[in-house]
């Protein structure tokens, strides 16, 4: 297919699919496209998790102080959406009901056989602990201040323990930097094993390969980070105060290094793989420039990554050249496209893999419905409910009123200064 | 550091280490335990896997392109009836003649498997004077030795038998897809009915009673051959094979050491 010409084929809709939904040879199995969109908000997701976990480590292992008013926005973010990250596996499966069995009889040589330990991990050793005795002293404050059930809610958070002495404060917040540092290869394992899922797959030239696991640790870094700008924002113009300056600044600078990582390690990718040459690039090349052309060229490549990276980049080399709100207004627009670029990099990786044969010989096409268990509303559902959850959070962990006088540095927003 | 403490602490890892080690073999048995009771194939109470070593040939000479094993197999395996779910299909590879002139010895590839070669195949759009030549290639799990879809099934549903079939229990397979994406053949399916993944036994409910493969008994040219390494009979057909062929696996490169052999494959099969 012409490259100048699949953008408006492929605007001419569904009716051109349909009728050249097979294009060349693929093998009679492979007509059924297997993982649909499912699976590609399944990596969006853990990805979110492990770049705001990032972003909160930066505050405590590197001592990045400006970022402190993200702190715990950062933390909640990576609990909200971890707690939903499995919700797309499951659904996908053909018997859920027999999910367990991934538990109780783990292959071990398999690499998806892994998840449910990696995420257990995540959650009780990490993040839940983390969180623990981030909020030890402020429970034990709320739960004396609040009746009713919030107050019981925040009695059974503390789990009995009511000690804020000094000593103990400080075994907190020693205990804090240990678990994230602990924490920060434990992120890296969350993700870089979801990559590692696709990049195992030696039958599939466009999955298997070495690079996989890092790419999706930086895209993830770049879409975490990303993120919780969005987020801070947005909470700030909710609770109608005024953000933090130094901080958006803090996070614009991170979120553009984390670009620029993630933009090198997949051009290096790409590079290695023209220069190589394989059997298989042909046929990559093709799919580039013909069914994926819109979201991998346009969309990943143009609007998620180099405009925001050159945005991004403005900022950090003519930091004082453009006026404070301009440079928020970057770092806002810049983060939303990273976002939305991200999440095209996951289709391009899930449905991009899927649309060639393995035969190298041809190419199908992905239809989607809106509904089912893999169409369009039960997908954007699943992205939807990590924000409602965050949204229940956020209102009973990181209340307007803060818990105490030094409880205000690390509240959601804090005025300007 | 107290030398008492630090002599406790060696111990303590010490006894741990050894506690690690000695638990495996009991983990391993355990584990055994579970997959015998859960596992489950078709094959009759007696039948020992490890007197058995089942090979399949294909002299892709021989086919014809009359789809009577595909049909035998989709009747045989209860295999859905579309036109996208096949155990074993038949490939039709037309190579055109080059371009006169040109700096290709070969010309264009065209590969079709209408119905999976189920119904036979209708005349080439290619002109005949624009053939230069044209075989079918009769395809089924390759039978990898280092086999990619067991390797990646979570849970084991997807394992090797010692006797060479790579099977699937579908009452414990959960229905990932990861085995699918993982054959680098395109051999296997989702059973949209049994939301489970399947791909050819080998007919292993026949071959362990001792028939043979439903696709094996009906082809009229014997384009298949196949047979059990470890018992091999008299002027054993698979025996002949490898001694007179010169013998290939496809996709080589992917080290998946396929023990599906084929004779007389030309290099545009993939
Ligand atoms: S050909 Fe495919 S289904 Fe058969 S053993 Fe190999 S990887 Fe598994
Ligand atoms: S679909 Fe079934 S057999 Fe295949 S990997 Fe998943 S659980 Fe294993």
């Amino acid at each position: 297919m012409d490259p100048l010409l699949t953008p408006v084929v492929q605007a001419a809709g569904e009716a051109h699919h349909l009728a050249t939904s097979i294009e060349g040879y693929v093998y009679p199995n492979e007509q059924n496209l297997l993982w649909s969109v499912l699976i590609v908000v399944y990596p969006y997701i853990t990805g979110l998790v492990a770049g705001a976990f990032i972003m909160a480590s930066l505050v405590r292992v590197f001592n990045v102080k400006a970022l402190t008013p993200v702190y715990r926005l950062a933390l909640l973010t990576a609990l909200a959406f971890l707690v939903c990250a499995p919700l797309p596996l499951l659904f996908h499966l053909g018997h859920p009901e027999r999910s367990f069995q991934v538990m109780i009889t783990p292959h071990t040589s398999s690499p998806m056989a892994m998840f449910g330990f990696v995420y257990a991990w995540y959650m009780m050793a990490v993040l839940l602990l983390e969180l623990w005795c981030e909020y030890r002293r402020d429970l034990v404050v709320w739960s004396e201040r609040e009746r009713g059930l919030k107050g019981l809610l925040y009695r059974v958070i503390t789990l009995g323990v009511r000690d804020i002495s000094p000593a103990a404060l400080h075994l907190d917040e020693r205990m804090s930097r240990i678990i994230t540092v602990i924490g920060i290869p434990s992120a890296f394992l969350l993700h870089g094993y979801v990559g590692f899922i696709f990049g195992s797959i030696k039958a599939n030239p466009w999955w298997g390969n070495v690079l996989m696991p890092v790419i999706f640790i930086f895209s993830a870094m770049a879409s975490g980070m990303a993120l919780c700008v969005v987020l801070y924002k947005e909470l700030c113009w909710f609770r109608r105060r005024a953000v933090d300056d130094a901080c958006l600044d803090e996070m614009g600078k991170f979120l553009f290094y984390a670009l620029l990582v993630d933009f090198t390690v997949e051009g290096l990718d790409w590079l290695h793989r023209l220069y190589a040459a394989e059997e298989s690039i042909s046929v990559l090349k093709q799919l580039a420039q013909g069914r994926l052309f819109n979201t991998l060229l346009v969309i990943q490549l143009c609007l998620g990554t180099l405009l925001p990276l050159l945005a991004l980049g403005a900022t950090q080399l003519m930091h004082g050249r453009i006026p404070v709100w301009f440079r928020q207004r970057i770092y806002y627009n810049s983060a939303f496209l990273i976002l939305i670029g991200v999440l095209a990099m996951r289709w391009n990786v899930v449905i991009g893999g899927q649309l060639f044969s393995k035969s190298l010989r041809g190419f199908a096409t992905f239809k989607m419905g809106l509904e089912g268990q893999e169409g369009w509303l039960l997908s954007a559902g699943l992205i939807l409910l990590p924000f409602l959850v965050l949204g229940v959070l956020v209102w009973l962990f990181l209340p307007e009123r803060p818990a105490g006088p030094d409880a205000k540095k690390t509240a959601a927003a804090p005025t300007a200064g | 550091m107290n030398p008492v403490m630090t002599r406790r602490r060696m111990l303590g890892a010490l006894s741990g280490a050894l506690g690690w080690i000695a638990s495996r073999p009991a983990a391993h048995a355990a584990k055994a335990a579970v997959q015998n009771l859960l596992a489950s194939s078709h094959a009759p109470k007696g039948y020992d896997p490890t007197k058995h070593k089942w090979l399949m040939c294909i002299d892709v000479e021989r086919c014809i392109g009359c789809g009577l094993c595909v049909d035998a197999c989709k009747r045989e395996n209860h295999v859905p009836e579309a036109s996208s779910f096949f155990r074993t299909w038949i490939e039709r590879y037309v190579i055109k003649v080059p371009a006169a002139g040109g700096n290709d010895a070969r010309g264009d590839v065209l590969v079709d498997s209408p119905n999976g070669g189920r119904d036979g195949f209708p005349p080439s759009a290619v002109p005949r004077e624009e053939i230069l030549k044209s075989f079918f290639v009769p395809k089924l799990c390759n039978l990898c030795e280092h086999s990619p879809c067991a390797q990646a099934c979570p849970v084991g549903a997807t394992f090797d038998s010692p006797d060479g079939a790579v099977l699937v229990d579908s009452t414990y397979c959960i229905g990932c897809g990861f085995c699918i994406q993982a054959c680098p053949y395109g051999c296997r399916f989702l059973n949209p009915e049994t939301k489970t993944a399947e791909k050819c036994s080998l007919c292993y409910h026949r071959i362990t009673r001792g028939l043979r493969p439903a696709c094996v008994e009906v082809c009229p040219t014997q384009a298949r051959i196949f047979g059990d390494l470890k018992n091999p009979v008299e002027n054993d057909p698979v025996q002949e094979f490898v001694r007179k062929n010169k013998v290939f696996t496809l996709k080589p490169h992917l080290g998946t050491e396929p023990r599906v052999l084929y004779a007389n494959i030309d290099k545009e099969v993939r």
